[in-house]
C-alpha cells in the first residue's frame, strides 16, 4: 500500500450550495485533504470521498464532528440570504450558525475559519467612494434593513481577531458573483428583459465563481488572516453587462420602481425585494488591492466569462428543502 | 392693507415689495443707460455669434482625433473603453459636439495663462464657482481640451447631490467626474491626474446676484490633501458665469422639499417659468494663475490650514479682480 501523507481534514458549511460543491470538488481533488461537509440540504452529485452530514449547524450534534476528528479549516459559506424566508428564521441561522462555528473552532484547536461574507456589508449608497476599502464602515443596513444579520456575521468574524488572537479569521467580501448560482446578480442578468433605473447606469464589478473559489483557496493559506474584497475585472457599467448578456432592459423611472418592484415580489415576478433596486442605482465598487498585494491573489476569468457563466443552461438546483440559499453575492 | 393680519396678506405685500423694488431697480437702470448699454452689448455678441456659425468654430475632425488619442494615452481603460472610476471616451466624442458649441458659441470663452496648467502629473485646479448651474466646471475642462496644447484632461468633484441624479450623474461620470470625496480626490491625484475643485461648493454656485464675486467661505479639505499627495495648486477664476442665471435669493424651504442644497428664485421666471434656469449667452473669461506650491503637516490646526487656504483665495480673488477690470460688458 502506497504512504499515505498524514490527512488534512476540511468542514464546509453550506457545501450543497453551488459554492460549497465547487469547493468541494477543488479541494477533494488535493490529495490528503478529506473534506466534510454540513449542510440540511441533499447534496447532489456528491464527490465518493467527501463525507456529507445532513444537520443543522446550530443542532448539538453538529459538535460530534469537531470533537471526533482533527479539523484543519473550516470554510463557512452556510449563510443563508432568501428573502422570502421567515426574518427570524433567518437571522437566527446567520448568527447562531457563525457563533457556533467560531465557537467549535475555539472549543477544538481549529487554526483557521474562513467566512464567505458579501460586498453587501457596503451598500448601494450615493456618495459611496469609487474604491470601497476594507475599512468603510458597513453601511449595507442603512436602507436594506434584511441585510443586517449578514452584517452582525461580519461584525461577529472580526471580533475574534481580539478574542481569539492564536485563531486565523479570514472574512473575504466578494463582489457580485456571477455563475451557475441563485444569485440576485446572476438571477438578474437571467431575467428575459431585466429592469433598470431611467437614466441611472452604475459601475459594476462582477466575479467568476471559479475565482471565487481561488479566493477562498487563497486566503486558507496557513498565516493568513484579516479582511479581504475579493474583486475580479474592472467594473464596467451595468449597461454593458446587460449588453453582453445579450438582454433588452426593461427602464422604469426611478420614483416608481421601488412600488412596481414590491408588487412584483409579493405576485412572486421576481425574487429580489425592492430596496435591493439600490444596486441598479448607487455603485457599489470595491478596492481589490489589499489581496492581490498581500496574498498575490488574481482572478482568471473576465467580464465577458463571467456573464456566460451566469447563463449557462445547466443553473445549479439546489435541494429546496431548507429554503434556497442564495450564497453571499 | 394693514400689517400681519392673515399669512395670505403678509405673502401678498412681500410680493408686492419685491415688485416694487424690482420696478425701483428698472427705473435706474433706463436712467442711467444700463439698457442701452446693454441693448449695444447683445447685438454686438449677436454679431460675434453670426460670424463664428458663417466662419465655423469647430475644431477640424483630425485636430480633434489627435487631443483625444493624447488624452488616452495615459489612461487606463479596461476592454470595455472605460476607467475604473466610468470615464468612456466614447461617450466624451459623441457629447463633444455639443460641449463645443456651449464653449465657442454660447459662451464665447476666452481664455487667459492656460499655460500654467502643467503638461503632466498631478495637480489640483481651485476655482471659484458661480452661475446657478455648473456650467463653469463643464468649459474649465472644455478649455484644457480644446486651447491647451497638448490637451489635458481634468477630473472633477461633483457635489454628492449632483451624481446622485439621474441622467446628469451618468453623464458627469461618463465624462470622467467623480463624487466628491477625499477619497477619490487623494486616488486621482496619486495617479498624477489633474483634479478641479470648488472649494466653495454649493455656497458658491447658489450665490445671489448681489453677492457676485464674493467669494464664499472655502472648505480646508482641498488644500489638506494638496499638502498630503504634495500637489500643486492653480488658481482658477471663471468671470462672466455670475450673470448667466440672476439669481435674487435662495428658496430654502423649496430647496428642502425637493432635496437640493438650494433653489435660486430668477426674477424672469414670472415671466419666463422654468426657462428661466437656462443660462444667458453671457460672455465666459477663464484665467488660470501661476501654480502655488505648499509645505506642512497635512493634519495640522485649522487655524495654521486656514492661513494657507487665505493664500489661494487671495490670488483667485485678484484674478477675479483682473477679470472683472478687463471685461467690457456681460456679454462682450
Amino acid at each position: 500500500m502506497p504512504r499515505r501523507k498524514r490527512e488534512r481534514t476540511v468542514v464546509i458549511t453550506g457545501i450543497a450550495g453551488r459554492l460549497g460543491h465547487l469547493l468541494a470538488r477543488r479541494l477533494h481533488r488535493i490529495e490528503g485533504v478529506k473534506v466534510i461537509g454540513i449542510d440540511r440540504r441533499h447534496f447532489h452529485r456528491r464527490p465518493k470521498d467527501v463525507e456529507h452530514h445532513r444537520i443543522d449547524i446550530r443542532r448539538k450534534a453538529t459538535e460530534d464532528i469537531f470533537r471526533t476528528q482533527r479539523v484543519e479549516t473550516i470554510y463557512h459559506l452556510g449563510l443563508m440570504h432568501d428573502p422570502r424566508q421567515d426574518q427570524g428564521e433567518h437571522f437566527s441561522w446567520n448568527v447562531v450558525g457563525t457563533q457556533r462555528v467560531f465557537e467549535f473552532a475555539q472549543r477544538y484547536d481549529v487554526p483557521k475559519v474562513v467566512l464567505v461574507s458579501s460586498a453587501d456589508v457596503y451598500g448601494p449608497q450615493s456618495d459611496n467612494p469609487a474604491f470601497l476599502s476594507e475599512d468603510a464602515p458597513l453601511l449595507g443596513a442603512q436602507r436594506f434593513p434584511q441585510i443586517r444579520d449578514l452584517i452582525s456575521v461580519d461584525m461577529l468574524a472580526q471580533s475574534y481577531f481580539w478574542k481569539a488572537p492564536e485563531l486565523e479569521t479570514v472574512v473575504l467580501r466578494p463582489v457580485h458573483i456571477l455563475g451557475a448560482v441563485k444569485n440576485a446578480m446572476s438571477n438578474y442578468l437571467r431575467m428575459s428583459r431585466p429592469p433598470t433605473l431611467f437614466g441611472f447606469d452604475p459601475m459594476m464589478q462582477v466575479l467568476h465563481e471559479e475565482d471565487m473559489v481561488s479566493a477562498i483557496l487563497t486566503a486558507a493559506r496557513p498565516g493568513v488572516r484579516g479582511v479581504f474584497n475579493v474583486v475580479g475585472p474592472d467594473a464596467v457599467p451595468l449597461s454593458r453587462l446587460i449588453a453582453l448578456a445579450g438582454r433588452p432592459t426593461l427602464p422604469l423611472p426611478h420614483p416608481l420602481a421601488p412600488l412596481v418592484a414590491r408588487n412584483a415580489f409579493a405576485l412572486r415576478l421576481i425574487d429580489a425585494p425592492a430596496a435591493e433596486l439600490d444596486w441598479l442605482r448607487y455603485a457599489v465598487t470595491l478596492d481589490g488591492s489589499r489581496i492581490r498585494k498581500l496574498l498575490g491573489y488574481a482572478h482568471s476569468y473576465g467580464v465577458q466569462d463571467a456573464v456566460h457563466a451566469a447563463l449557462r443552461s445547466d443553473i445549479f438546483e439546489g435541494d429546496a428543502e431548507a429554503g434556497s440559499r442564495r450564497t453571499a453575492r | 392693507m394693514s400689517k400681519g393680519r392673515s399669512g395670505a396678506g403678509k405673502t401678498f405685500e412681500r410680493i408686492a415689495d419685491v415688485a416694487r423694488s424690482q420696478l425701483a431697480v428698472a427705473q435706474q437702470a433706463r436712467d442711467t443707460g444700463l439698457v442701452e448699454q446693454l441693448w449695444t452689448e447683445i447685438s454686438e455678441a449677436a454679431g460675434d455669434f453670426r460670424g463664428l456659425l458663417r466662419d465655423g468654430y469647430r475644431m477640424p475632425e483630425e485636430e480633434l482625433e489627435r487631443r483625444v488619442e493624447h488624452l488616452l494615452g495615459n489612461k487606463n481603460l479596461n476592454e470595455f473603453g472605460v476607467d475604473p472610476f466610468g470615464f468612456s471616451p466614447d461617450y466624451v466624442r459623441k457629447i463633444f459636439p455639443v460641449v463645443e458649441a456651449m464653449y465657442r458659441l454660447w459662451y464665447r470663452t476666452e481664455v487667459f495663462g492656460i499655460e500654467n496648467v502643467p503638461e503632466t502629473g498631478r495637480c489640483l485646479l481651485i476655482s471659484n464657482h458661480s452661475g446657478q448651474l455648473p456650467f463653469d466646471g463643464a468649459v474649465i475642462g472644455a478649455s484644457l481640451l480644446l486651447d491647451r496644447d497638448p490637451p489635458r484632461m481634468i477630473r472633477s468633484m461633483v457635489e454628492k447631490f449632483a451624481t446622485a441624479l439621474p441622467f446628469f450623474g451618468t453623464f458627469c461620470v461618463r465624462c470622467g467626474q467623480v463624487t466628491g470625496l477625499p477619497d477619490n480626490c487623494r486616488r486621482l491625484l496619486e495617479a498624477e491626474e489633474s483634479v478641479l475643485v470648488f472649494p466653495e461648493g454649493a455656497n458658491g454656485i447658489s450665490k445671489p446676484f448681489s453677492q457676485r464675486y464674493k467669494l464664499a467661505r472655502f472648505g480646508h479639505g482641498f488644500m489638506r490633501l494638496a499638502l498630503e499627495t504634495n500637489s500643486p495648486i492653480v488658481p482658477i477664476a471663471v468671470v462672466g458665469a455670475e450673470e448667466q442665471i440672476i439669481n435674487l435669493g435662495n428658496a430654502a424651504w423649496l430647496a428642502k422639499l425637493v432635496g437640493a442644497p438650494s433653489v435660486p428664485i430668477p426674477p424672469l421666471a414670472l415671466l419666463l417659468g422654468p426657462a428661466a434656469m437656462l443660462p444667458m449667452p453671457v460672455k465666459l473669461r477663464i484665467y488660470y494663475g501661476e501654480p502655488l506650491s505648499f509645505e506642512g503637516d497635512p493634519n495640522d490646526d485649522d487655524a495654521v490650514i486656514a492661513l494657507k487656504v487665505a493664500e489661494v483665495r487671495r490670488a483667485i480673488d485678484s484674478l477675479i479682480e483682473r477679470g472683472l477690470r478687463e471685461r467690457r460688458g456681460y456679454f462682450i
